[in-house]
């Protein structure tokens, strides 16, 4: 957990004595990656056994080329990021190997008995997308070298997240299942608005970092609260208008929501001021409020979220269904391949930790959540030691949005938050969402890297003079 | 910025926190309330995976599962739906097991442990083959059934019929019925459409009236009354006893009058045999009064009306004489009004035990369980209940109720070249009357027992009820019985 850690004790190089080597533990990653490949491939196979009799015959071919994406993803960050956290990959290797062993269950079950509307085989597709995912972390890592240099195009990503972001809402044919969210284009669709959020994180880091001194500027303390000056909320309000504009008009609740908090935190670490998040909480309030009585799909997702029982035939169909599946499950699970997941409405995406939560039972539900907590906090540890503004900014940014996202959908899926229509990182079946996460995570590992490297040791662009930490000394 | 990250960092750890407790409590806390949720449908689909035995009556099958190409493996068909309605029930995906489908469920899902030994479903066991259920082979004679259920034609009412000397059921009629293949289709629209229909009924026809219905008896239970006298060994069916065409039920001003207040006899008094053929309301409540609660009621008690019901293995009502507060009660309670309350099925039994010597054997419907290879795993054995009464009364009783036939109010369920024993009943109550028949065949050594009974028919038990009466006992003597 990064909480307990203080001071200059966070800074791994401050527990060596001078000139000593840091080790990569790259080794720690290659072995932890194989235990992550080996969960994938024995749940794969327990499916296999377990549903149809004997391992399916794409099983060696899944098998090596899982293998393989990880192997390549291990020697490309040995090279490019030696000194990255050796905890992130090995977790989105599990997350994403989990996911896919878990469409490929609901792909049989499909097979088996016809499910929600024509059975489709998926499992594939997803290995595809998680092979161009792993294309897009690499480039990520070969062509960042420095994460400063994002900082510098800052402002042309804010103008790409907000086209991303726009787009589905401009272009006709965009809509599915209420929520416009899509571009399609040939026999694909994708959901701009996960590229939009990694745009916007990496302009919001830039932006406060710039900006952070006149944010925290007070004017007048109220009630123990040193609040903004009036002219200094333009900032707030504008993400909360480009929020509120997502939803009316793209009808997504989640992205939105998703947006605004991560904004708002990101405001709140920059400035170190908590006003922010009361006034952010007081805008999400009012602009809840008046969602609610304006909108009749935010009231109807709303009312749902409250009783969806009295609803289970209707609007509170999916939760209620997701709720019998995780109740199904119990303590342990019905075990791979022997639940009836298929049961809960868009299983492979919106609703897979039900799937997860019935078929491995509460301990494989908590797990799954534990293994994000942790890719979570390695986040959020890396923006704890990393050495410059931009960076620290940035990668809790990442860390956060992923952990809110994780939030909103597992609270949506449980019953304990209205549903949104957002994915389940690395999980869910959408080739946008896994692709856009993969190159989130490069992003982190990039951060990690710099944060962990010894002030020695060569980075692969010298730092500026400004930007180097004024705590270190020069051995 | 390291202290609002440390900040944040705690943030995150209380937000997972949320949803961790979140689904401690779904999956352990509510997990059984979930699970067992009538619209969760996963554990009713899971049986739709395994071939669930069938339920045969000589020979055929009357409910049998079939595969499908759809998301649920097997279907449940009824052959004859709504002929065997009442006795097979149905297997719905919305409204679960009913009727033989509940009640020997186990049996039928192979989860009955008399099944765990068969070697089939051993190796099906370690073979991880799909587990079928095993069968039930019923006592129902089908020429008795599809007599009764014609013979009801479509008036709410009920037949049942018993092989006195074993006690098995040879049909278990209850009208009106529906067809179970609509409540056990795999279309959840067309099973609700379907049970909307059946409930805007006046009466639903999926109450069963042979078995979960509870009515007055009327003066069928004269026969209740007649055996508790003859058993005291102080009454032949020659004891002249009192008839008075009306009587003053004693402590009250209640006037108990004979059916439409005819006299029952001239001289005031006549034989119980008489009395018992013309169903003479005075002498009866008189002469309940004068034996007694204690022996009206040890009588019927011994005949099975003692609240409790039965389990062949469908589940009976209990019948009752109700509370008896005083002779005047008892005095009404003799002809069978008051509180008696008989299912057709207890009604039924009197019968048998007169016609079976004086021993009322347990009334049951399965004959046996059969593996799913059809090898025989349980063969039910005939139990006595009770003796009621000696063979000697019996004999009494039998020579009554046979003399009802002959020249009494059960007239209409002679049958030539075969005596037939009987006792009609006509039960005031709040709409038209109910119209009961209860009787035998052939009187010297009877083979079917039954009781017919329509609901508010109106007329008398000898003019509706008798005649459905004769054509079930003919369709079981003509079947070779």
């Amino acid at each position: 957990m990064a909480a307990p850690v203080n001071g200059p004790g966070t800074d791994p190089r401050a527990a060596l004595a001078p000139g000593a080597a840091v080790p990569t533990r790259r080794g720690t990653e290659l072995l932890l990656l194989g235990f992550a490949v080996l969960i994938t491939l024995a749940a794969h196979l327990i499916i296999d056994i377990t549903v149809t009799g004997s391992p399916g015959t794409e099983m060696v071919t899944f098998g090596v080329w899982f293998s393989a994406l990880w192997g390549v993803a291990h020697v490309v960050v040995r090279r490019f990021a030696p000194y990255a956290d050796p905890l992130l990959l090995p977790c989105v290797a599990v997350l994403s190997g989990l996911g896919l062993s878990m469409i490929h269950r609901l792909d049989i079950a499909g097979e088996q008995f016809g499910g929600n509307g024509a059975a489709s085989v998926d499992a594939p597709v997803q290995l595809v997308w998680a092979t161009v995912g792993l294309v897009l972390f690499i480039a990520v890592l070969v062509i960042v070298r420095d994460h400063r240099a994002l900082s510098r195009f800052a402002y042309t990503l804010a103008l790409v997240g907000l086209v991303l972001l726009a787009l589905p809402a401009v272009l006709p044919n965009s809509e599915i299942n209420g929520a416009k969210l899509w571009i399609r284009f040939g026999g694909f669709s994708i959901q701009p608005g996960e590229f939009a959020k990694i745009c916007l994180i990496v302009f919001f880091a830039a932006y406060l970092v710039d900006k952070r001194d006149v944010l925290a500027l007070a004017s007048r303390r109220v009630l123990r609260l040193e609040l903004p000056r009036g002219r200094d909320l333009g900032p707030v309000l504008l993400a909360w208008v480009a929020s509120i504009l997502v939803l009316v008009f793209e009808r997504d609740l989640g992205s939105s929501l998703l947006l605004f908090g991560i904004f708002v935190v990101m405001l709140y670490v920059a400035t170190e001021r908590a006003s922010w998040l009361v006034i952010g909480l007081l805008l999400f309030a009012g602009g809840a409020f008046v969602a609610y009585q304006l909108f009749g799909h935010v009231r109807v997702r709303v009312d749902t979220w409250l009783d969806p029982f009295a609803y289970a035939d209707t609007g509170g169909y999916q939760v209620v269904q997701s709720l019998f599946s995780l109740g199904t499950g119990g303590l342990f699970g019905a075990g791979l391949g022997g639940g009836r997941p298929d049961q809960v409405p868009v299983a492979k995406s919106d609703f897979i930790a039900a799937a997860i939560g019935e078929e491995l039972g509460l301990f494989g539900l908590v797990a799954m959540i534990v293994i994000y907590l942790v890719l979570v906090e390695r986040g959020l540890r890396t923006s704890l030691v990393v050495r410059d503004g931009f960076g620290k900014l940035l990668a809790a940014g990442l860390a956060f949005s992923l952990a809110w996202q994780v939030f909103v959908v597992l609270g949506g899926v449980t019953g304990l938050l209205p549903l949104t229509g957002l994915t389940t990182p690395f999980l869910a079946y959408g080739g946008s969402s896994l692709v856009a996460n993969f190159g989130l995570v490069a992003l982190l590992v990039r951060i990690s890297d710099a944060a962990r490297r010894p002030a020695g040791a060569a980075a692969t662009t010298p730092p500026k003079l400004t930007d180097a930490p004024t705590e270190v000394v020069q051995p | 910025m390291n202290a609002p990250l440390r900040k944040v960092a705690i943030s995150v750890l209380v937000l997972f926190t949320l949803l961790i407790v979140n689904v401690n409590v779904i999956q352990v806390f509510r997990a059984d309330e979930l699970r067992a949720d009538a619209r969760n449908t996963r554990v009713l689909v899971e049986q739709y995976d395994e071939q669930r035995g069938s339920i045969i009556v000589d020979g055929n099958e009357i409910a049998l599962s079939e595969a499908t190409d759809g998301p649920l493996t097997y279907l449940r068909r009824y052959p004859q739906g709504p002929l065997y309605a009442p006795v097979t029930g149905y297997n719905s995906l919305i409204f679960g097991n009913r009727g033989l489908e509940e009640a020997v469920d186990e049996v039928l899902s192979g989860d009955d442990a008399r099944l765990a030994l068969s070697f089939r479903r051993l190796t099906e066991l370690f073979t991880g083959q799909d587990l079928s259920g095993g069968s039930v082979e019923l006592t129902l004679d089908p020429a008795v059934q599809a007599a009764a259920m014609s013979a009801l034609d479509g008036r709410t009412g009920a037949v049942v019929a018993l092989d006195p000397q074993t006690g098995a059921v040879l049909g278990l009629a209850s009208t009106p019925t529906y067809d179970p293949n609509l409540l056990s289709s795999h279309d959840p629209g067309a099973i609700r459409a379907y049970a909307e229909e059946l409930e805007a009924l006046e009466t639903d026809p999926r109450t069963n009236v042979a078995i979960s219905e509870r009515y007055p008896a009327g003066s069928i239970f004269k026969v209740v009354v007649a055996a508790a006298a003859l058993a005291t060994g102080e009454y032949t069916p020659e004891t002249v006893i009192p008839a008075p065409q009306d009587y003053i039920l004693p402590g009250t001003t209640t006037d108990l009058q004979n059916f439409g207040d005819r006299p029952c006899s001239p001289t005031g008094e006549q034989p119980l045999i008489e009395a018992l053929t013309i169903s003479c309301n005075t002498a009866f409540a008189q002469l309940g009064i004068d034996l007694g609660e204690e022996a009206v009621r040890e009588m019927a008690e011994a005949l099975g009306i003692d609240g409790t019901g039965f389990d062949i293995p469908l589940q009976v009502e209990g019948s009752t004489i109700g509370d008896i507060e005083s002779d005047a009660a008892l005095g009404q309670t003799s002809i069978g009004q008051r509180d008696v309350a008989l299912t057709p099925m207890q009604a039924a039994m009197i019968a048998a035990a007169v016609a079976n010597d004086g021993v009322l054997m347990n009334p049951y419907l399965v004959e046996s369980v059969q593996a799913p290879d059809l090898t025989v795993i349980d063969q039910t054995e005939p139990e006595p209940f009770s003796e009621p009464f000696s063979a000697e009364v019996a004999e009494q009783l039998t020579q009554m109720m046979t003399n009802v036939v002959d020249e009494g109010t059960g007239r209409r369920a002679q049958i030539s070249g075969i005596e037939v024993a009987g006792k009609t009943g006509t039960a005031e109550n709040a709409g038209p009357d109910h119209n009961w028949f209860i009787g035998f065949a052939p009187a010297e050594d009877p083979s079917i027992a039954v009781a017919v009974f329509i609901r508010n028919g109106g007329g008398t038990g000898g003019d509706i009820s008798a005649p459905i009466a004769r054509e079930v006992i003919e369709a079981h003597l003509q079947g070779g019985g």
